[in-house]
């Protein structure tokens, strides 16, 4: 498979007064044509920020400080932000968390999206109508047609997702980065949104970076999913091999923490511990404070990403062998 | 319209004392200063229409009052109603005129100040904060005894005082706007800064700016009327109400009190409206106060 986009050794800091936060430190990554991937992780690991550097939308004091970050070949991190402009919303859109806040409140769906055809496309006013018409009938949502003059207030928080999709979606681009998507909405609205996703990126041949902290949501949409933690990729593999034998304590971790139903345990099963100060990094393993297996040579040599079984990669000097438990 | 008689606005309006007395009197001045001219028969600015042997009539209600000049004249013989109809068209065109150009530009620096942030930030709004810590009379007086007098040069010095406030309530819209993320969706979708100020964030910021612009041509139309009773504001050929009042106020204590009373009277009557009515606004329009 080619890859669409090709992170390479990403290091994006934020300079702030209270020290350097590393928020993305070498993370390196492929998506494919047509491919899901999921971006894995607890808050503050740095997947959003992940998401902003690839759109160049890293606001002072943050930067990109070195790396990587080819579309097509095309290295976004050195483009201008002239290209940057075409880019974004054209090959590639993102779709936010919270429907109740990413629709401008006054003005009416039909606006928003002809905007984004106004920007990207050279089609005509009836075209475009018909375009958005098209579009949000294909998210499910029906009259599109009387919907377009309604505005996000009129709508509920899984049909604005769905509109907030629908715009997205709207000028055919080639990725689109999706942060959270379904996390501020209900479970049975969630799966509706996931399962309406997958289809349309199917459909467009569209790829995704799925970023969330929910490994459920992950394990049921994604193709390859990387997981990162303190800013760095700890795991990466395809979707089964990760779910079914992870080789790193902290993915392991992760999936002992869903629920499951079959199994009641007497409490939920959770990581000990907290994210480290992500300005303060200890020397060594980021993960070893809160690592069940951790020894000495953890707080001391940070871990290397290496080729585990099956497609997995991770960065531990102890990894889980499959059907260890951690 | 039906959408607008049916809508809660008019409704809290229609139960609102203070937004009605309000309304009123805001409405009674404008139908005074747009037909003011035609009904009165002089113009007090046309020597030919004075007669110096009507000078200092008292009010109609008084002995000597003459039925002509219902609250008096002056001691060229103009007619104080009269006078008042054409002062207050200069005072509220000055307190409109001041009033917009402070909202545009004191809107357009917020923006910038909010959406920008660094340097520009800084720079706008120390200069913003510098002018607060001056009252705004000082700052105007200051201004116009530098530049003379003149409308167009009380129309500046208002503007200078006035800009700040919708700066600074612009800034601070805006900076909680930009976090939203519709703001960062537009960028996303590839729209230029200017454009996402124009469409996404002016629009969001507004609301707020109505209080303060219709509360602010009171405040205008009284620092107006100071800055001429001080001397340094509109010249004698275009007396506003606060030219009158000081024209007035030199014979005031000979027992012509008609002269400047009224004038006075007519300021608080327009003043005393915009607020009620404002007040009104703010209550409506602020989400926390529902």
């Amino acid at each position: 498979m080619t890859a669409l986009l090709k992170v390479e050794n990403l290091r994006t800091q934020f300079h702030t007064f209270s020290g350097v936060v590393k928020a993305v430190d070498g993370v390196s990554f492929e998506v494919g044509a047509g491919e899901i991937m999921g971006l894995v992780g607890e808050s503050g690991g740095g997947k959003s920020v992940v998401g902003f550097s690839i759109l160049g939308l890293i606001d002072s004091p943050g930067r990109i400080e070195s790396g990587q970050i080819l579309l097509d070949g095309e290295d976004l991190v050195t483009a201008g932000e002239a290209r940057l402009r075409q880019i974004r919303g054209r090959e590639i859109s993102m779709v936010f968390q919270d429907p109740m806040t990413s629709l401008n409140p006054l003005h009416t769906v039909g606006r928003q999206m002809d905007e984004v055809l106004r920007l990207h496309t050279d089609l005509g006013p009836p075209a475009r109508l018909q375009a958005c018409i098209d579009m949000l009938e294909s998210v499910g949502i029906s009259r599109a047609a009387e919907r377009l003059s309604a505005y996000p207030h009129q709508f509920s928080g899984g049909m604005r997702q769905r509109v907030v999709i629908a715009i997205a979606l709207l000028a055919r681009p080639r990725l689109i980065i999706a942060d959270e998507p379904t996390t501020a909405l209900d479970v049975t609205i969630q799966s509706q949104i996931l399962a309406l996703m997958r289809r349309q990126i199917a459909e467009k041949g569209a790829s995704m970076i799925l970023i969330t902290h929910d490994l459920a949501v992950v394990s049921e949409m994604a193709d390859h999913i990387t997981v990162l933690y303190c800013g760095k990729v700890v795991e990466r593999g395809a979707t089964r091999d990760i779910i079914e034998a992870p080789s790193h304590p902290y993915t392991r971790g992760l999936i002992d923490s869903i629920p499951d139903p079959d199994h009641r345990a007497p409490r939920l099963r959770q990581i000990p511990g907290a994210v480290p100060d992500i300005r303060n990094l200890p020397l060594g393993c980021n993960f070893r404070d809160r690592c069940p297996r951790a020894q000495a040579i953890c707080g001391q040599e940070e871990p290397e990403l290496k080729q585990r079984h099956a497609s997995l990669w991770s960065a531990c000097h102890f990894p889980l062998q499959p059907g260890e438990v951690a | 319209m039906s959408g607008f008689f049916a809508s809660e606005f008019f409704h809290n309006y229609r139960r609102s004392a203070s937004a009605i007395i309000g309304s009123i009197l805001m409405a009674g001045f404008a139908f005074a200063v747009i037909a003011g001219p035609f009904l009165v028969a002089q113009n007090p600015y046309d020597i030919a229409s004075l007669d110096l042997m009507d000078s200092y009539k008292p009010p109609v209600w008084q002995v000597g009052g003459d039925p002509r000049y219902w609250l008096g004249t002056d001691g060229q013989g103009r007619d104080v109603w009269a006078s008042i109809l054409y002062g207050a068209r200069i005072s509220v065109f000055i307190g409109l005129v001041a009033m917009i150009a402070s909202c545009t530009i004191g809107t357009v620096l917020g923006l910038i100040a909010g959406f920008y942030g660094g340097i520009l930030d800084s720079v706008i709004m120390r200069i913003a904060d510098i002018q607060l810590s001056f009252p705004s009379i000082l700052i105007a007086l200051f201004l116009m005894s530098a530049v003379g007098t003149g409308v167009d040069k009380v129309l500046i010095a208002l503007t200078a005082v006035g800009w700040v406030v919708y700066a600074r309530t612009v800034r601070g819209s805006t900076l909680s706007e930009i976090r939203k993320e519709y703001v960062q969706a537009a960028k996303v979708a590839g729209l230029p800064n200017h454009k996402i100020i124009r469409k996404h964030v002016l629009p969001n910021v507004l609301t707020p700016l109505i209080v303060i612009a219709t509360i602010q041509v009171g405040t205008f139309v009284l620092i107006e009327a100071s800055l001429s009773f001080l001397g340094v504001g509109v010249p004698i050929t275009q007396p506003s109400l606060g030219l009158l009042i000081k024209n007035g106020f030199d014979v005031l204590f000979s027992g012509l009190w008609w002269t400047s009373v009224f004038p006075g009277l007519a300021i608080m009557v327009l003043v005393f409206g915009i607020n009620l009515f404002g007040d009104f606004l703010r209550d409506e329009l602020n989400p926390r106060l529902k």
